[in-house]
């Protein structure tokens, strides 16, 4: 149960063992000699969460589609593989063949950059997710503020397509999507200070561990009343952030033709589209490891409690997604700034009341 | 010259002519939208020498307020004011002389108080968990200008709410 436990920090150890043999023979300044296995060891890492991450996106895709198929009582995608499991793959190769068509008067610069900035940071942020026990690519001890930050660049890519399109309706829908985006930034940080609070850290690592109480369930979702209030208000703005129906306006076709994605077409359109399941995945994890508990859990694997938790929350958004219609945009911003924005206040005074009174008496008790 | 050396010499040099070829493009283009994508790779250069000498947090902040919440107010007032979009004509005019002389003579005293002066360095090397410290230390020791903050913080709010509602 060990070995499976620890199977990944395993191979990375006797990888990194593999490469220092290998380099003890050119007699290096031992110094440069880590700095080099280190840095290897990094692209290593890169690459195997890239290719992780992009498996991923290809699963997800297939689970919508299966989802929403069956959700609208019909079967869904099943002619190209067992279960329709070669669809994603043959969506993949059709974007890819697609002609690249840039608008006439199109800033030619920003129209191509625009995806590129849009994906680049979701990626970004994943470097500080804890995947298992031990197995973080980067432990920053500010991760949290990190995961923020990085998905605020976002909204720069947005407008960057919305501007470079050279047309009024993307211009339109891409301004609309920065106003939704940046006004939802703000209940989402303002739950992530609740769990700062609770925690004590805003390293990621530090937050799950302290989330091991009661076997492996002592999730901070389960801290009445603050938890469930916070995870719901952080599920909402997160879902609003990655511009998920209900808050998919910008992007609705019925709406607004497509929105900042209208004139893209092949890969730069595939960017937009994989870039906005990897913000969904992102959303998904960072909230599985704030509220759900990481890793932590009895009997499985910790890795397999997470993608367990996280396609749970998936599942959860996708659903959402088939049953709500849309907001409209004047209900949307004022959804934000007047209903969710108190709730996550009074929730951060009750969280600071919560941390000093009722939780050291939880911690003798032997919970959290 | 030790391999740490090296790297976060590496470091500061790419971080740095991103910053200077940010702040670059954000002076000569003439289209004032690129001019404004420059200042943001500037700003992201800024935070990579932040990260380079081991200041985290302020790093995250200035990614999170410049490029997250500042550059998106630019875009949004470059965006808004009509006629802005259009190309803002050649970029000089007939007084470039004297502004290139008062430049030099910034430049000059800027690298002279850069590399002259007697600068505070600290003799101990901080390792532990800064983000605590620098909490306690807003409430208890800068006190007064945490809330000098948040009362401006105050006016401006009020005052974008009294403006929006015309």
């Amino acid at each position: 149960m060990d070995i499976l436990n620890n199977l990944f920090p395993n191979l990375y150890d006797w990888l990194a063992g593999a490469l220092h043999a290998l380099l003890a023979g050119l007699n290096l300044v031992k110094d440069a000699e880590n700095a080099i296995v280190a840095t290897i060891m990094a692209l290593v890492v890169v690459v195997v969460l890239l290719l992780w991450l992009v498996l991923m996106v290809l699963a997800m895709i297939w689970f919508e589609r299966k989802t929403a198929a069956r959700v609208q009582d019909r079967v869904g995608p099943n002619r190209v593989g067992p279960w329709g499991l070669l669809q994603p793959i043959a969506d993949t190769i059709k974007m890819l063949i697609k002609e690249d068509i840039i608008p006439t008067n199109a800033d030619r610069l920003v129209h191509t950059l625009a995806p590129i900035v849009t994906a680049a940071p979701a990626v970004l942020a994943f470097a500080v997710i804890p995947w298992g026990k031990g197995m973080f690519p980067v432990d920053l001890n500010i991760g949290l503020l990190w995961i923020v930050a990085i998905g605020s660049i976002g909204t720069i890519g947005i407008f960057m397509a919305g501007y470079g399109s050279n047309n009024k309706f993307s211009l339109l829908g891409g301004m609309r999507a920065v106003a939704q985006m940046v006004s939802y930034e703000v209940p989402q940080v303002l739950t992530i200070v609740v769990i700062a609070l609770l925690a004590g850290s805003l390293s990621l690592n530090k937050i799950v561990d302290a989330q091991g109480g009661m076997g492996g369930f002592g999730w901070y979702i389960l801290a009445f009343p603050v938890g469930p209030i916070a995870f719901v208000i952080y599920y909402i703005s997160a879902l609003a952030e990655v511009n998920r129906t209900p808050f998919d306006l910008p992007e609705g076709e019925s709406e607004i033709v497509a929105g900042h994605h209208t004139e893209y077409s092949g890969l730069k359109w595939g960017m937009f589209y994989v870039g906005e399941y990897f913000n969904f995945f992102l959303v998904c994890c960072v909230a599985v490891t704030l509220f759900l508990g990481g890793w932590q859990g009895p009997i499985l694997p910790p890795y397999v409690w997470f993608i367990v938790k996280v396609y749970a929350l998936v599942l959860l958004g996708m659903w959402i997604r088939m049953t709500w219609p849309r907001f409209r945009v004047d209900h949307l911003m004022a959804f934000a700034w007047k209903v969710l924005v108190p709730i996550a206040l009074v929730n951060i005074i009750l969280a600071s009341l919560f941390v000093t009174y009722a939780l050291p008496a939880l911690k003798q008790m032997g919970l959290f | 010259m030790t391999t740490d050396l090296f790297l976060s010499n590496v470091g500061f040099f790419v971080m740095g002519l991103m910053a200077l070829a940010g702040a670059l493009i954000a002076v000569s283009q003439q289209n004032l939208l690129r001019a404004a994508l420059g200042l943001i790779l500037a700003f992201l250069g800024v935070a990579g020498i932040y990260f380079m000498l081991e200041a985290e947090f302020v790093g995250v902040v200035q990614i999170l307020i410049y490029v997250g919440a500042i550059s998106v107010l630019i875009l949004f007032a470059v965006m808004l004011t009509r006629g802005l979009m259009r190309g803002a004509g050649s970029g000089h005019n007939s007084q470039w002389i004297g502004a290139a002389f008062v430049s030099l003579l910034l430049f000059l005293i800027l690298s002279a108080v850069a590399l002259f002066a007697h600068w505070n360095v600290t003799a101990t090397k901080v390792t532990t968990d800064l983000v605590p410290k620098i909490g306690v230390d807003l409430l208890t020791t800068y006190l007064l200008p945490f809330e000098a903050i948040s009362l401006l913080l105050l006016a401006a709010l009020v005052g974008a709410i009294v403006i929006a509602r015309e």
